[in-house]
């Protein structure tokens, strides 16, 4: 009983974790329909940014990270005008190829600035140490990612289905041309979906360091969750993603309860079963 | 996997470079490690630490002018390894050889070296078995059983009698686990359970639950250093493992120098066991110290540092002792004694590996505020405890 109450708690936390990281990616991926592989990246420089303003700057935790995000956002403007645009009308192949390419660009820049060791986050008082939870405990940071999980979700949900901004948005992902047509500046919407995309990275990149830290090889490192969660969720789903983050992330930890010398084989295995079964996606439409 | 043909063709290749390099009298060292890559720190510690050597030495061993030429792998590389070897070899013309980072790059080269009759010293790779493929091969790091057997000794010693082992399920995690099993039950130690993790782990919480509910007095890791050792130890405090009185015993990869801030105050009170520590309180030391500041301002010393700084007192004795001919130069180092940056260490002529002290260090925090292995145990004149048993 303790151990499913056990598996349970660490898998929700463990897949929330998961949810954070990968919302992002639903968002350029899904929505926009861009095989954005550099969405770790933006994660990574969140996670940077938010090291440096607190080493360096010396900034408390919630202002650097604050800072790191709108910084994350700012950046990630001239990038889509300059490096999205023409990647967008390029085949699925091709996105591949050079968003992998902007993604080695972004490792070796911090690389080359920050070295290639740990850039640690330090969190404060109030978000460290544990929770007691009567039959064990949780660390408190957890608590604070399902605060933002569910935060994240139903503001997305509400941008999305209930927003001007997410009826155009929808508009111009299912046909620019005619969007344009009517009056929608599809290349605003855009600029603004991939600023939300990064920035949701950046978030993610930030909240989950406990579990996932940065350093420069971060991108390539986690892009497999990354993308599992999301193909496994659904493109372009949301709520697929979330279900999906939280479904892998209790397989995940009951298998290293109860099973930990077959490793992460489970978690590729529901991969596999999901994908053969329903190829887009938990909750993806056909 | 080689070629019948390549044996006698490699060799008179080699002697060939060799008879037009004598007259010169610059004596060729090669160098391979990753310069590129998640690795290439690897790569930067060795070279700075070639650098120091060379600075407070100068670029003469004996009557001989020495000149190093570095080649990157990019990582766990073996096919890479060994065609750069070969050209190394073959189209340089070097004498020595040094590097090797990663045991599947110092295995695939093993053949080679025996062609060429080529000394080699090795900076890095921990696998016992390096040293037995090849009687060219000098190792100056360390490996895994000579660390994480001090280790169970010692926990022995402070009163540790029940032990949870929790390693990452690759080959040094596995011979870290034998190592200390192994010395750990021979001193009456029980090992109340054995967990192997998964190598693509991030989230240790269910670990840590189970390590917590067998309730040892303590648990014992290896862990790579890095994102994985962040979250172990992470994971180690946050579960409130300390609170429950399950000590930390590891070995030093996990909170080595260049890392060890990136775990923060978390890997507090954590004990490792490692033949190098930068808070190493010598002379010697503070020299090396002041030098690699020298030569590479803002760069930290760990333990491949050593394994270089050391490996090229190697070098230069070889070069000094035997010039071109590479058999003087082994023999003039085998059972040759030195003070290093980590204290007194000699190679074994059996083994040809490194025999030095294992420190027993906590992590604790220096006068300004940073993490340091603080050593507070030494054991003296420790051999490659995989080879041969104490």
């Amino acid at each position: 009983m303790t151990t499913l109450a056990s598996i349970l708690l660490d898998g929700v936390a463990y897949g929330m974790i998961l949810f954070m990281i990968s919302v992002g990616l639903t968002v350029t991926m899904g929505l926009m329909r861009v095989v954005n592989l550099a969405h770790g990246g933006f994660a990574m420089l969140g996670g940077a940014f938010t090291h440096w303003a607190m080493m360096s700057a010396g900034l408390p935790f919630p202002l650097a990270a604050l800072a790191a995000l709108i910084a994350v956002v700012i950046l990630s403007v001239p990038m889509e005008r300059v490096f999205y645009r023409p990647i967008y009308k390029m085949g699925e192949l091709p996105q591949v190829l050079a968003t992998i390419g902007i993604t080695f660009l972004m490792i070796a820049s911090v690389n080359y600035a920050m070295g290639s060791s740990l850039l640690s986050i330090p969190l404060p008082k109030v978000m460290s140490g544990a929770v007691d939870l009567g039959f064990r405990t949780l660390p408190t940071h957890r608590l604070y990612v399902l605060g933002a999980g569910v935060l994240v979700i139903v503001g997305l949900f509400v941008l999305i289905e209930r927003t001007r901004f997410g009826i155009r948005l929808r508009a111009a992902v299912d046909h620019p041309g005619t969007a344009a047509c009517l009056g929608i500046d599809t290349g605003r919407i855009f600029s603004l979906t991939f600023a939300l995309g990064a920035g949701l990275a950046a978030l993610g990149g930030i909240l989950g360091a406990e579990l996932l830290p940065i350093d420069a090889y971060y991108p390539l490192r986690y892009m497999i969750l990354f993308l599992t969660v999301v193909a496994v969720g659904g493109m372009g789903s949301v709520a697929g993603s979330f279900v999906a983050a939280l479904a892998l992330g209790i397989l995940d930890t009951a298998a290293r309860y109860l099973f930990p010398e077959v490793g992460t084989i489970f978690f590729y295995l529901a991969m596999i079963v999901m994908l053969g079964l329903r190829p887009q996606g938990l909750l993806g439409r056909a | 996997m080689t070629k019948p043909t390549m044996g006698p063709a490699l060799a008179a290749a080699v002697a060939l470079v060799l008879a037009g390099t004598a007259g010169a009298d610059t004596i060729k060292v090669g160098v391979v490690a990753p310069f590129s890559g998640p690795f290439a720190m690897y790569g930067k510690q060795f070279k700075d630490a070639i650098d120091v050597y060379v600075a407070e030495h100068g670029t003469k061993a004996g009557d001989h002018e020495v000149q190093f030429i570095y080649k990157d792998t990019g990582g766990p590389n073996p096919d890479t390894a060994k065609s750069v070897t070969q050209e190394l070899l073959v189209k340089d013309g070097v004498n020595y050889l040094a590097g090797y980072t990663f045991t599947p790059n110092a295995l695939a080269v093993a053949p080679l070296v025996d062609q060429a009759q080529v000394p080699t010293v090795i900076f890095n790779a921990a696998t016992s078995i390096i040293t037995t493929k090849s009687p060219y091969f000098v190792r100056t790091s360390f490996t895994t059983p000579q660390v994480a057997g001090p280790l169970a000794d010692w926990a022995i010693a402070q009163g540790i009698k029940t032990v949870v082992t929790s390693v990452t399920d690759y080959g040094p995690g596995i011979d870290a686990e034998k190592g200390f099993v192994k010395e750990f039950e021979a001193k009456g130690g029980k090992i109340v359970d054995s967990i192997r993790m998964p190598i693509a782990t991030s989230d240790f919480s269910p670990f840590m639950q189970r390590i917590k509910a067998a309730a040892p007095n303590a648990l014992f890791t290896f862990i790579p250093a890095g994102p994985p050792a962040f979250a172990f130890v992470k994971s180690y405090s946050d579960n409130g493992l300390s609170a429950a009185g399950v000590q930390f015993l590891g070995t030093g990869d996990l909170d080595e120098e260049t890392t060890l801030q990136g775990l923060g105050d978390a890997a507090l009170g954590i004990h490792t066991s490692f033949p190098y520590s930068v808070a190493h309180e010598s002379a010697m030391n503070t020299q090396f110290k002041a030098d690699l500041a020298k030569v590479d301002p803002g760069a930290v010393a760990n333990f491949a540092s050593v394994g270089a700084y050391d490996g090229t007192e190697a070098l230069y004795r070889m070069i000094a002792a035997g010039g071109t001919d590479g058999d003087a130069g082994l023999k003039a180092v085998l059972g040759a004694s030195w003070e290093s940056p980590r204290g007194p260490v000699s190679i074994d002529p059996k083994t040809h590996h490194i025999t030095e002290n294992m420190y027993i260090r906590v992590v604790a925090k220096d006068d300004k505020g940073q993490l340091i292995n603080k050593e507070i145990e030494t054991i003296k004149d420790v051999p490659d405890l995989g080879l041969v048993s104490k």
